[in-house]
C-alpha cells in the first residue's frame, strides 16, 4: 500500500486528467458524434428500406390478385352474356312460332265466318228470290185463265221450267 | 487481419526486447546500468514499471568501454517552492540515484528512483536513513511530459485521426473503407455489446462518447505497452485512478432518484437496517467500485509487464544452469506465450473497464417500476446489482 502510494504521481494524474478531458471532448466532438450519427442513419435507412421492399411485395401480390379477380369477373360477364344471348334467340324463336300459330289461327277463323256469313247471304237471297218468282208466278196464273184445268196446269209447268234455278 | 498483425507485432517486440535486453548483459565488466544477475533483472523490472523522465530506447558499451544510452530527453515542469521549473530531463544525465543536482529558480533537483525531489534549502547533496529515503528532500508537483504522458499524448492523437478519418467517410458515402472497416465494427462492438445492453436502450445514447473513448484509450495504451517502446501508461496507479474517478464522477452526476433512494434509504428494508445499508452503499458508490476500477486495470497490466520481463529475463538468470541456447530457447518460447495472453488481456481489461463503467452507470441511471422485480416464488430475479458481485 505504502509502495503504491509512493508510486502514485500526482501530478501525472494532474496531467491526465486535463489530456483525457481533452479527448474526450475532440472525440465526441470529431468522431463519435458523427460516426454514430451516421450509424444510426444507416441502420434507420436500412429497417426503413425493408420495411418499404416488404410493402412492395405485399403490393404486388394485391395486385396480382385484383388481377385475377378482375379476369374471373370478365369471363364470368362473358359466359353470362352468352347464355342471356342463347335464352333471347331461343325466346324470339318460339314467341314467333306461336305468334304465326295465332294469326293462322284468327285468318282461319275469319275465312270461315266470312264464308258462313256468305252462305246465309246467298241462302236468304235465294229465299227472297224463291218468294218474288213465287209471287209472280201466281200472279201470272192469276192472270191467266183459270177456268180451263188443263191450261192451268200448263201454265204451271211452263213456269217451272223458266224458273229453273239460276 | 487483425490477429496475424498482432503476432507479427509480438515477435517483432519480443525480437527487438531480446536483443536490447541482450546488449545490456553482454559486458559483464561494466557495472554501471548493465542487466545481468537475478538484482539487477528485479531493479530493471521496478525501473521499468516506474514512469521515466526520458525516453530510453536502448543503451550499449562502446568499443572504448563507455555506456551509451540511446533515447531522447523530454522537458520536466515542475512547481517547486520558487515556483515554475522547466528544464530538460537531459540534465540529470540519465542519474536516477540523487547524484546529478540540476539548481534552477534558485532551487535544487534530484532524481531518485524516478521521481524528482527538491532539496531543502542549504542542503548541497542528498542524504539517506536506513530505508533509503531521502532525509533532507521533499517531492515537487510534478507535471513534467514524462513517458506516460508522451504515450498518452500518441494514443489520443492515433485515436483523434483513425477516428475523425473514419467520421469523415460517412459523409462521403455510407460504408466505410480501407482502415475504416476494421474500425467501425468495433464502434459498433462497443456501442452494442457495451453501452447498450449495460445502461438500456433510452439513455445509452448519452454515455456512448465516454465508453467509446475509455475503451479504445485503455486498448491502444494496453498494447502500446507490449511494444518494445516499453510504455507502461495503463500501469501507472495515477492514469487508472484517473480513469476510474471519470466513471466516478460520471454515474455520480446522472444519477437519479431512483438511484439515491438505494444508496441513502433503501426500500424493502426494516427501518434498523436503513442506516447499515446506507453505509455500506456509500461506501460502495464512492469507494470500492472506483477502487475495483482502477486497481484491476493496474494489477493487470503492471502484472503482465513483470510476467514477460521476468520471463525474458530467464536468458540471463539460468544462463548458467541451461546453458546460453537452453535458456534463450525456454525464454522466448516461454514469453512469445505469455504475450500472446497479454495481447487478450490487453483487450480483455480494456473491455472489462468499459463494461464495468456501463454497467455502474446504467445501475445509476435505471428506472424502476417498483423496488425489484420477483417472480412468482417471491424470490428476487437478478438484476444489475446482484450481477455486479460477479464481477468485484
Amino acid at each position: 500500500m505504502e509502495v503504491l502510494l509512493n508510486d502514485f504521481s500526482p501530478g501525472l494524474f494532474i496531467v491526465q486528467t486535463i489530456l483525457l478531458l481533452g479527448l474526450i471532448f475532440l472525440m465526441v466532438k470529431f468522431a463519435w458524434k458523427p460516426i454514430l450519427n451516421s450509424l444510426n442513419e444507416r441502420e434507420t435507412g436500412i429497417e426503413e428500406a425493408l420495411a418499404a421492399a416488404e410493402k412492395a411485395k405485399a403490393d404486388m401480390q394485391n395486385l396480382q390478385a385484383d388481377n385475377e379477380k378482375m379476369l374471373q369477373e370478365a369471363r364470368a360477364e362473358r359466359e353470362a352474356m352468352l347464355k342471356e344471348a342463347r335464352e333471347i334467340k331461343e325466346k324470339m324463336i318460339s314467341d314467333s312460332k306461336e305468334q304465326a300459330k295465332l294469326e293462322g289461327d284468327k285468318m282461319l277463323k275469319q275465312a270461315q265466318t266470312a264464308i258462313e256469313s256468305e252462305k246465309k247471304a246467298a241462302v236468304a237471297d235465294i229465299k227472297s228470290q224463291v218468294a218474288e218468282l213465287s209471287v209472280a208466278i201466281a200472279e201470272k196464273v192469276l192472270k191467266e185463265d183459270l177456268s180451263n184445268n188443263d191450261k192451268q196446269l200448263k201454265l204451271v209447268d211452263t213456269m217451272l221450267s223458266d224458273i229453273k234455278l239460276n | 487481419m487483425m490477429q496475424v498483425s498482432n503476432t507479427i507485432k509480438t515477435l517483432l517486440q519480443l525480437l527487438i526486447l531480446c536483443f536490447s535486453l541482450q546488449s545490456f548483459a553482454i559486458s559483464d565488466t561494466e557495472p554501471e546500468g548493465v542487466v545481468s544477475g537475478k538484482e539487477q533483472v528485479d531493479a530493471y523490472i521496478l525501473h521499468h514499471l516506474k514512469d521515466s523522465h526520458d525516453f530510453h530506447l536502448f543503451s550499449y558499451t562502446s568499443d572504448s568501454g563507455e555506456r551509451k544510452h540511446v533515447g531522447f530527453p523530454l522537458p520536466v515542469i515542475l512547481w517547486s517552492s520558487n515556483g515554475l521549473v522547466t528544464f530538460m530531463s537531459s540534465e540529470f544525465h540519465h542519474d536516477d540515484n540523487g547524484q546529478v543536482i540540476v539548481e534552477k529558480n534558485g532551487s535544487k533537483f534530484v532524481k531518485l528512483h524516478s521521481k524528482i525531489y527538491e532539496l531543502e534549502a542549504g542542503a548541497s547533496s542528498v542524504s539517506f536513513d536506513e530505508e533509503h529515503h531521502a532525509t533532507n528532500a521533499h517531492k515537487v508537483l510534478d507535471f513534467s511530459i514524462t513517458k506516460s504522458v508522451v504515450g498518452v499524448l500518441l494514443v489520443g492523437l492515433l485515436m483523434l485521426l483513425a477516428f475523425s478519418s473514419l467520421a469523415k467517410q460517412y459523409g462521403k458515402k455510407n460504408i466505410p473503407t480501407g482502415f475504416g472497416r476494421v474500425l467501425e465494427p468495433l464502434v459498433l462492438y462497443v456501442r452494442d455489446e457495451i453501452a447498450r445492453p449495460n445502461i438500456g436502450e433510452k439513455h445509452y445514447r448519452r454515455f456512448t462518447g465516454y465508453l467509446l473513448t475509455v475503451f479504445f484509450f485503455i486498448w491502444v495504451l494496453n498494447l502500446l505497452g507490449l511494444t518494445p517502446f516499453g510504455f507502461n501508461v495503463t500501469g501507472q496507479i495515477a492514469v487508472t485512478a484517473c480513469l476510474a474517478i471519470f466513471t466516478l464522477v460520471i454515474y455520480t452526476v446522472s444519477g437519479n432518484k431512483d438511484y439515491w433512494m438505494h444508496i441513502l434509504w433503501m426500500p424493502g428494508v426494516p427501518v434498523f437496517v436503513k442506516p447499515i445499508l446506507a453505509i455500506i452503499e456509500l461506501a460502495g458508490a464512492f469507494i470500492i467500485k472506483p477502487f475495483s476500477l482502477l486497481v484491476r486495470l493496474f494489477a493487470n497490466i503492471s502484472a503482465g509487464h513483470i510476467v514477460v520481463m521476468s520471463l525474458i529475463a530467464i536468458m540471463f538468470t539460468l544462463k548458467e544452469s541451461l546453458g546460453v541456447a537452453g535458456a534463450t530457447g525456454l525464454s522466448l518460447v516461454l514469453s512469445f506465450f505469455i504475450t500472446l495472453i497479454e495481447v487478450l488481456v490487453a483487450f480483455l481489461q480494456a473491455y472489462i473497464f468499459t463494461a464495468l463503467s456501463a454497467l455502474f452507470i446504467g445501475m445509476a441511471v435505471a428506472e424502476h417500476d417498483h423496488d425489484h422485480e420477483h417472480d412468482e416464488a417471491g424470490h428476487e430475479v437478478a438484476d444489475t446489482e446482484d450481477v455486479r458481485a460477479d464481477f468485484i
